[in-house]
């Protein structure tokens, strides 16, 4: 075995939005599984390096067994060096105060939803806005999307710029055919004469313990669609950067937020919270480099992917004579249009590809994903079939064993890697 | 079986002879014109058509009546002290330009009625012959400021909110010179201040009082009209609208056009309550003659006047007919009897109830009106000869309007290897 040098510097991983190190740097690591040649590889060459590899991890399993871990991993926490962390913001207050600054912005900007004035939001996430601009700009409705939703729509016909919330995404089925018949096609249909400038926003997918009806996730549903686009952020950076170009765009945004995040802090540097932040709607982010598979994900189950990366990270830097296997991490921020030379660029550095994502496997995002992977030039760099993670196919259940039985683990996530590179 | 059209029948006998007034400062020719309107009253009797030949040719414009002032039905009212005015006046342009729009509507649906036989049409037609005066007067009421939408059967709608007899048919055709460049076709047609033609039965209604809100919300003394059918008024969202648009007062006036069928269901057959103008429950309603141009004008104004006024949304039922069927896949007489169609036509035509009204107080002639229909006619055709040469769009708009002001970007096309481009 050849030592290697841990590529990018020691190994860093997130728990809950906060960044650990490994400060003391393992001597010797084990050769790299899968390594990679850039460039057109015949599939002969990997499948015998694979069948080498998996010689070794045999014996490095035996050694592991026995118990020794060679290096004790000291972890502090770190701040980001890259670039000054202003501020530690949540999702739920970055999405109020991206929605503040537009309001300001532009006083064609409004809000329309249920118990987003008065109630300050069903989740908080309006909190304070009814107070600062008062009824004109921030509506309270009836139980009524159908209704409320062509308002908005209708509204934005007429040259305003509704953010229309839904009070979670599952609510929008009641109001699907204005978001896609009345609001989705309108442009098209006309030949340009109608523009459709509204936000649709609100939670979506699973939550904690609110049952089958309450946790459908609609990134597949509304991803169909041309005419829409449609955004999942998964940190603060992602839903501020995200929101401010969703209205200030002149189309129709599906904004699908996730209630589980919206209390989790990220650091958001100055530059990030500058009042004319935005994020380019349609292209993904690399949060974290790796070299031997990438996964691509969106929304909550990015944290996931990073955490099952640093697990594995942390495993091959105890394990001495383990490889260290790394994790490439896409963040995909919107699935439609949807960036998929990002995600090819990655698979063609890696050879692999996990698709992460909370919603049900039929016909969904990661189905899409894998479809696109298929028809481009990536698919010569694959040395696997790509998979996906998903949610069972199943209607949530209630009981916690059940629900946390119901959607991907960390845990999935790391047997699915190892699976797909015959770890 | 009886007249569908028991409130309007009666009200025409009833209305006996038609009031001409005589406006203080406005020269008139007291015998000249006693004797024509003898003259033409026995004319209208027989054929009135071919007395026109008989009626002096040497008259000039200056004869004619400048303005005259009609008795209209009285209209039905919900949670309303007051009503529109019993009487309308009528100036001699309005009627010659009412009269004008309403036939080239006519000759436009039934142009349209012809091409779809001759499969140059195709798809979903919904043509507007017979409700002309809802769509007229509902525009006599209201300025081009104001907003308007309506549902699929929107042709009628496109003409008088701006569009042109030429756009409309090249769209209907689906060719590059249509209003929507032909993406769009029949139900999809917009002008500025019209939101279409929409395909979904009920959904315009929420979303025209989402164009009130903005017009509340910009403060610009401006209304919208959202318009429905007799089928569409069961729809939940138009509940949901009635409540959010009284509950925020929104500058919007709901209009019901009756014309007793959703598409092969008559109104008794789909509604509990057929009482269309009072279903808005705590919103103000009338019920108006949707066949005589002049009762939708006035009850437009009034409801206008409602809206302006701040006092929040109002409701109107216009009882009308249509001559066709629902669409043409349907020939309209499956559910309802020819006799019906027959007996509308003759006694409550919106078309030949302006004419006479204009004729008999003197404020046309008959070549005049001849001149207007034959005019009329060359429009239609020379825009149906446009629709049919003008070239199909190009492959390149293919996938052009998916987004507005958006860099242009690719589309998968049918197969991976396919990509187009997609334009603002």
């Amino acid at each position: 075995m050849r030592p290697m040098r841990v590529p990018f510097g020691p190994p860093e991983w997130r728990i809950g939005g906060v960044r650990f190190r490994a400060v003391a740097q393992p001597a010797v690591i084990g050769s790299r599984i899968g390594r990679r040649t850039i460039g057109p590889a015949s599939s002969g060459t990997s499948r015998s390096s694979l069948t080498e590899d998996r010689s070794k991890m045999a014996s490095i399993r035996c050694f592991l067994r026995s118990g020794k871990s060679a290096v004790s991993v000291v972890l502090r926490r770190e701040f980001s060096k890259t670039s000054p962390a202003a501020v530690q913001v949540n999702v739920r207050d970055a999405l109020n105060q991206a929605m503040d600054e537009e309001l300001e912005r532009d006083e064609k900007v409004f809000l329309l939803g249920e118990e987003v004035a008065q109630y300050d939001g069903a989740y908080k996430v309006s909190r304070g806005l009814w107070k600062k601009y008062g009824d004109k700009r921030i509506i309270d409705t009836p139980i009524t999307e159908m209704g409320f939703a062509g308002i908005a729509v209708g509204a934005a016909f007429a040259g305003l710029r509704p953010i229309c919330e839904f009070m979670t995404w599952n609510f929008s089925m009641q109001a699907i055919d204005q978001v896609i018949n009345s609001a989705a096609k309108t442009y098209y249909m006309s030949a340009g004469a109608q523009p459709v400038p509204i936000v649709f926003r609100g939670p979506n997918g699973s939550s904690a313990g609110v049952a089958a009806q309450h946790s459908q996730c609609f990134a597949a549903w509304y991803g169909h669609c041309p005419g829409l686009k449609v955004v999942s952020p998964w940190n603060s950076e992602d839903a501020r950067g995200l929101l401010k170009a969703a209205i200030r765009d002149n189309n129709p945004v599906v904004f699908l937020e996730n209630e589980l995040m919206y209390g989790v802090p990220f650091d958001l540097s100055e530059e990030v919270m500058h009042k004319d932040f935005v994020l380019p709607i349609g292209k993904a982010k690399v949060e974290r480099q790796g070299t031997h598979i990438t996964l691509v994900s969106h929304s909550r189950c990015v944290g996931f992917c990073l955490d099952a990366a640093a697990v594995l990270a942390k495993e091959g830097v105890e394990c001495e004579h383990m490889d260290v296997v790394t994790l490439a991490v896409v963040n995909l921020r919107t699935i439609r249009p949807l960036d998929v030379e990002t995600i090819e660029a990655s698979v063609m550095k890696t050879g692999h590809l996990v698709t992460v994502e909370g919603g049900w496997p039929q016909y969904g995002v990661g189905a899409e994903i894998c479809a696109r992977i298929m028809e481009g030039p990536a698919f010569n760099y694959l040395d696997a079939p790509a998979v996906r993670v998903t949610g069972v196919d199943i209607p949530m259940p209630y009981a916690k064993i059940l629900e946390d039985h119901s959607v991907p683990q960390i845990k999935d996530i790391i047997f699915t890697v190892k699976k797909v590179l015959n770890m | 079986m009886p007249s569908r059209f028991n409130l309007i029948e009666e009200d025409r006998q009833q209305k006996g002879g038609e009031k001409r007034s005589e406006t203080a400062g406005r020269w008139q020719h007291d015998s000249m014109q006693k004797m024509l309107t003898i003259i033409s009253n026995v004319l209208r009797g027989s054929a009135s058509r071919h007395a026109a030949s008989m009626v002096a040719s040497s008259r000039s414009y200056a004869d004619f009546t400048p303005e005259a002032t009609f008795d209209i039905k009285k209209v039905d009212l919900h949670r309303l002290e007051e009503g529109p005015p019993l009487t309308a006046t009528l100036t001699r342009e309005e009627g010659l330009k009412y009269y004008r729009t309403m036939q080239t509507i006519r000759r436009m649906e039934l142009k349209a009625d012809q091409l779809y036989k001759q499969k140059i049409i195709r798809g979903f037609c919904h043509l507007y012959d017979g409700q002309e005066a809802c769509a007229v007067g509902i525009e006599g009421g209201i300025t081009l400021s104001d907003h308007l939408i309506t549902a699929y059967r929107a042709h009628g709608y496109t003409l008088t909110r701006g569009g042109t007899v030429r756009e409309i048919m090249a769209e209907l055709t689906g060719r590059r010179g249509g209003i929507a460049k032909g993406k769009g076709g029949s139900m999809h047609m917009y002008t500025k201040n019209f939101y279409g033609g929409n395909g979904i039965v009920g959904a315009q209604v929420p979303l025209g009082a989402g164009v009130a809100l903005a017009c509340k919300y910009l403060g610009n003394d401006q209304l919208c009209v959202s318009l429905y059918g007799d089928g569409a008024a069961n729809q939940g969202q138009i509940f949901e609208t009635y409540n959010m648009s009284s509950l925020w007062k929104l500058p919007i006036i709901f209009i019901c056009e009756n014309n007793q069928y959703g598409m092969g269901t008559s109104v008794e057959r789909s509604s509990a309550s057929t009482e269309y103008y009072k279903r808005g429950d705590y919103i103000p309603g009338l019920r108006v003659d949707g066949m005589d141009v002049l009762c939708v004008r006035e009850a437009t104004k009034f409801a206008a006047d409602h809206c302006r006024s701040g006092k929040g949304p109002i409701l109107m039922e216009l009882q009308t007919y249509r001559y066709h069927g629902h669409s043409m896949s349907d020939p309209g007489v499956s559910y309802r009897t020819r006799e019906e169609i027959q007996e509308v036509r003759s006694k409550s035509d919106p078309i030949s109830m302006l004419k006479d009204r204009m004729l008999s107080n003197n404020m046309a002639s008959i070549e005049e009106l001849k001149e207007i229909d034959i005019a009329v006619r060359k429009e239609i055709e020379d825009a149906a000869q446009f629709a049919t040469t003008d070239p199909e769009p190009p492959l390149d708009d293919l996938c052009s309007h998916i987004f507005a002001n958006d860099q242009p970007f690719e589309v998968r096309g049918a197969t991976p290897w396919t990509k187009l481009t997609s334009t603002s």
